[in-house]
């Protein structure tokens, strides 16, 4: 391979990326350097193994991705805002939407659901760290290079283009030779290698490491819904790297699990990748759900309306979405027996998703709401998500189905569900515990701006694909031509729907800005419990010390930092004389970080098909999985005088404020 | 910050969970995990298995190599259990020993299993040749893939016991790892029966 396949050339937006990328990286490392960050860097943040370093370091990168994935999407958008456009190539298209979706889900909704993960599950349960915390930090590392191997794509060797999803026999090397193809499959096969140690660890975590006191039954439904979220996890990650591994054997040693000759069946791939997909949809957004959980509750100031009947329809939706694959593919042609068993399976999903409606209305009802950011995101997600529900059932109908199959009413659909669903959840998220991790809250007025874009944004943006669809427009075509645009009235639509992606991507950039303004201007919490909040989160300060709780929490029951809180107003909480004990933490440790150096060598290898340099790359894995195993010293005690200057320091910073404020 | 949480119960050990344990429950959810990559391979294999190309079919195999592979990798997975229980008597020597007979077993398994390959391809039955022999690679293939990688594991913890001795870190390595060999003992079990028996018959 010569350098000029080797680099990507020829477009003028991919010479500006190029310059951008090295001009950014110049910045970034002088910074470094000049400051003297580089130790910081490594010792605060590289080697780190605490849930919420990890968790603040997935919500940067994902937050990185979603824009990356977002200008992915204003691009597609003005190239279709009029016909006959030339602003992209059809390969240039097709190398777009297959990247904004893998980005979307992959690298945007999963690294932002485990930051959720990483940034709360320990503090509600009364924990002092995961249960693995060397492998959640392999685990964000494996996600990091995963993505960082994809990305590079764009402007080396070049981007995949054959869908989010790769169906074969088009993703063969046959059809799609080169190293574009081979990046998205060990770019997600890396990071999904991340995701499945993530569920694993997370199921552990909930398990066994609550605070003894903790009951299943008391567990915030949050918690329960990681639960129920890393259990899908586990049942559907298996899947896809077994899948991967399998085209991976096609394209570089001539296999023919999906090829069109020598017997293999390209269908097979397609039934595979759904068992992985389909339930990996309900991965991201489960948690979303458990958001809105506590949100509700928290902003309502009333314990959850029908807690065990929400435990149960999590639960349920976790399994039922096992047995709903074919639906992406009813016109396979399995006939109507099989059809109607996946419709149907599907259409019972709608059930425990409405009961769920349906109690987080109840809680509210008579409540004492205030309306805050996480409030309003939920206020707009419940239309959003009931008509994208609605039209997920309508898909469904397997016969009707043939009509909306790869249509943009099936684009339609899935955004309305995965924006009104897992984006709307993660951000209520987002702003609910922000304070948590960082001490002050993000600015409300931006945040208003916000959202309002954003949800004008979207409802111009989808509205008119649900239209478009029935007009007969298909997915995944770069262009139309005049007749279809102006004659069939696919013009006027297409243009509506891109000024609405336009005002979400200003609505990105409020929220980019009102972090930054709020970094320096937002309101300080210096309660710990910057919402009057009902979970063992709300009890330590904010941010925690690296250990979250001195003294692990007694728990009454379910919400129980808010009753203690009511027996404090009324004066009958018993206080316990405080005795501090050494706390065992994890050690830092560098390994996981060198590991996936090791990843990306291997997959950088295996893409560009240097087969040497694929197993040098694994052979440094293993090797580093050996250093692991020989090291010994892994952990270390925090002393009961240090416990006790750190909280001496948290209390006096707390009083001090109080005074400030009283002044 | 004292009083805002409630009081420490102290009637269990500090709060401080039992790491040891908790690596082992990790580990058999791993297996879980590892289970339903295998669940995977084999459904792909019997979709796949009649697809021969016109050429090698699951007659072909060699009857006596399997069985005798079959045999070395079920007597190994005795060993390792023995080795496990020496390790409970607390005899290093006798636990070490049982490994390294576990682990040549193990080494013997995987020549065999690279010899059928190789013999097979030098026939012309390769991977790329059907549809039938990519998942019968791929399947077997990484049943071996798993082994070998259990064989140098295995190694780095003799090294291990040997300096250590047998501590409450080293017992829970050496739980895992016998609890590895013996799933891979087991799902050699269906490869026989499945892959093997099924083809020949
Ligand atoms: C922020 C606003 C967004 C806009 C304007 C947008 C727009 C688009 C467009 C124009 C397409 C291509 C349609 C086609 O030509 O077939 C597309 C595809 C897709 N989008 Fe989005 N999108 C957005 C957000 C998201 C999010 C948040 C997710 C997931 C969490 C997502 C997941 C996908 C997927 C999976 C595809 C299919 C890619 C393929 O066909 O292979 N999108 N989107
Ligand atoms: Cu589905």
């Amino acid at each position: 391979m010569n350098t000029s396949h080797f680099f990507v050339t020829g477009d003028p937006m991919i010479y500006g990326a190029d310059v951008s990328i090295v001009l950014v990286t110049i910045a970034i490392i002088f910074y470094l350097s000049y400051f003297k960050k580089w130790g910081w860097l490594w010792r605060e943040w590289i080697t780190t193994v605490d849930h919420k370093r990890i968790g603040i370091m997935y919500l940067l990168a994902s937050l990185l991705m979603l824009f990356r994935g977002g200008v992915d999407a204003i691009l597609m958008r003005l190239q279709l805002a009029v016909p006959n456009s030339h602003f992209l190539a059809s390969e240039h298209y097709n190398e777009i939407f297959t990247t904004h979706g893998t980005i979307m889900i992959l690298f945007m909704a999963m690294p932002f659901m485990f930051a959720l993960f990483n940034m709360v599950v320990p503090l509600q349960i009364g924990a002092r760290d995961v249960a693995y915390p060397f492998l959640n930090a392999v685990s964000f590392w494996l996600f990091f290079i995963g993505a960082m191997l994809f990305n590079i794509s764009f402007v080396i060797g070049g981007s995949a283009s054959a869908g989010w999803l790769s169906y074969p026999p088009l993703s063969e090397s046959q059809f799609s030779p080169g190293p574009g193809q081979n990046f998205w499959i060990w770019g997600i096969q890396i990071s999904g290698i991340g995701s499945l140690a993530t569920g694993i660890n997370f199921i552990v975590t909930i398990l066994k490491m609550r605070t003894p006191s903790m009951r299943l039954r008391d567990m915030p439904l949050f918690t329960w819904s990681v639960l129920s979220s890393s259990i899908a996890i586990l049942g559907a990650f298996p899947i896809l790297t077994v899948s991967l591994v399998m085209l991976t054997i096609d394209r570089l040693f001539g296999g023919h699990f999906f090829t069109m000759d020598g017997g293999g069946n390209p269908m097979m791939w397609v039934n595979l990748i759904w068992m992985w997909g389909h339930p990996e949809v309900y991965i991201v957004v489960l948690p979303a759900f458990g958001v809105f959980s506590e949100v509700v509750a928290n902003f309502s100031k009333k314990r959850i309306f029908g807690y065990g009947s929400m435990v149960f329809s999590m639960i349920a939706i976790s399994v039922v979405s096992y047995f709903t694959w074919v639906h992406h593919f009813f016109t396979m042609g399995a006939g109507a027996d099989v059809n109607i068993v996946f419709a149907i399976c599907t259409m019972i999903i709608a059930i425990p998703t409405g009961v769920k409606i349906f109690n987080w209305i109840f809680t509210m009802y008579r409540g004492r709401i205030t309306v805050t950011q996480p409030l309003l995101w939920f206020y707009a997600f419940v239309p959003t998500f009931l008509v994208g529900g609605a039209t997920g059932v309508m898909l469904a109908a397997a016969p009707a189905d043939y009509q909306y199959h790869n249509s943009y009413f099936l684009i339609a659909h899935f955004h309305q569900v995965l924006i009104g669903g897992v984006v709307f959840g993660y951000l209520a998220g987002l702003y609910y515990w922000w304070p948590k991790l960082f001490g002050f809250k993000l600015n409300e007025r931006l945040g208003k701006w916000a959202f309002w874009l954003w949800q004008i944004g979207f409802y111009v943006c989808f509205m008119p694909q649900y239209a478009l669809g029935f007009m007969g427009m298909t997915r995944r075509i770069y262009t139309y031509n005049a007749t279809m645009g102006w004659d069939m009235g696919w013009a006027p639509l297409n243009f509506i729907s891109t000024v609405g992606a336009f005002l979400m991507g200003i609505g990105f950039i409020f929220q980019a800005w009102q972090i930054i303004y709020s970094i320096k201007h937002g309101e300080r919490d210096v309660t710990g419990d910057a919402w009057d909040g009902r979970t063992l989160e709300w009890s330590i300060p904010s941010p925690p010390p690296v250990y979250n709780f001195a003294i692990l929490p007694d728990v009454k029951g379910r919400d129980s930092w808010w009753y203690q809180k009511q027996e404090m107003k009324n004066g009958t909480y018993q206080e316990q004389p405080v005795k501090y004990e050494p706390i065992h933490m994890p050690k830092n440790s560098g390994i996981p970080f060198i590991m996936s150096g090791f990843w990306f060598v291997a997959g950088f290898g295996f893409t560009f098909e240097w087969m040497w340099m694929g197993v040098v790359g694994l052979i440094g894995v293993v090797l580093t999985l050996f250093a692991r195993s020989f090291q010994y010293d892994t952990d270390y005690y925090i002393s009961v005088e240090e416990i006790e200057r750190t909280e001496k320091a948290l209390a006096q910073k707390r009083y001090a404020s109080v005074q400030r404020t009283a002044n | 910050m004292q009083h805002s949480i409630g009081a420490h119960v102290s009637d269990h050990d500090h709060g401080h969970v039992d790491h040891e344990g908790l690596k082992v429950l990790g580990f058999w959810i791993f297996l879980v995990t590892d289970c339903l990559l295998f669940a995977t391979l084999f459904a792909t294999y019997a979709v796949l298995h009649s697809h021969t190309n016109g050429g090698f079919t699951g007659k072909d195999f060699d009857v006596p190599g399997f069985i005798i592979e079959t045999f070395v990798l079920l007597i190994s997975s005795f060993t390792s259990g023995l080795a496990v229980l020496q390790m409970h008597k607390g005899n290093k020597k006798g636990l070490i020993g049982w490994l390294v007979i576990t682990l040549l077993l193990g080494a013997t398994f995987v020549g065999m299993e690279i010899h059928e390959f190789a013999s097979m391809a030098a026939e012309g039955a390769t991977l790329s040749k059907s549809a039938f022999l990519t998942s019968f690679f791929t399947l077997v293939g990484t049943h071996g893939l798993h082994v070998t990688f259990g064989i140098f594991w295995m190694i780095g913890l003799i090294f291990q016991v040997s300096r250590k001795g047998i501590t409450s870190v080293t017992t829970r390595k050496i739980s895992i790892i016998s609890l590895y060999w013996h799933f891979l003992d087991a799902v050699w079990i269906f490869i026989f029966t499945v892959v093997y028996l099924m083809g020949v018959m």
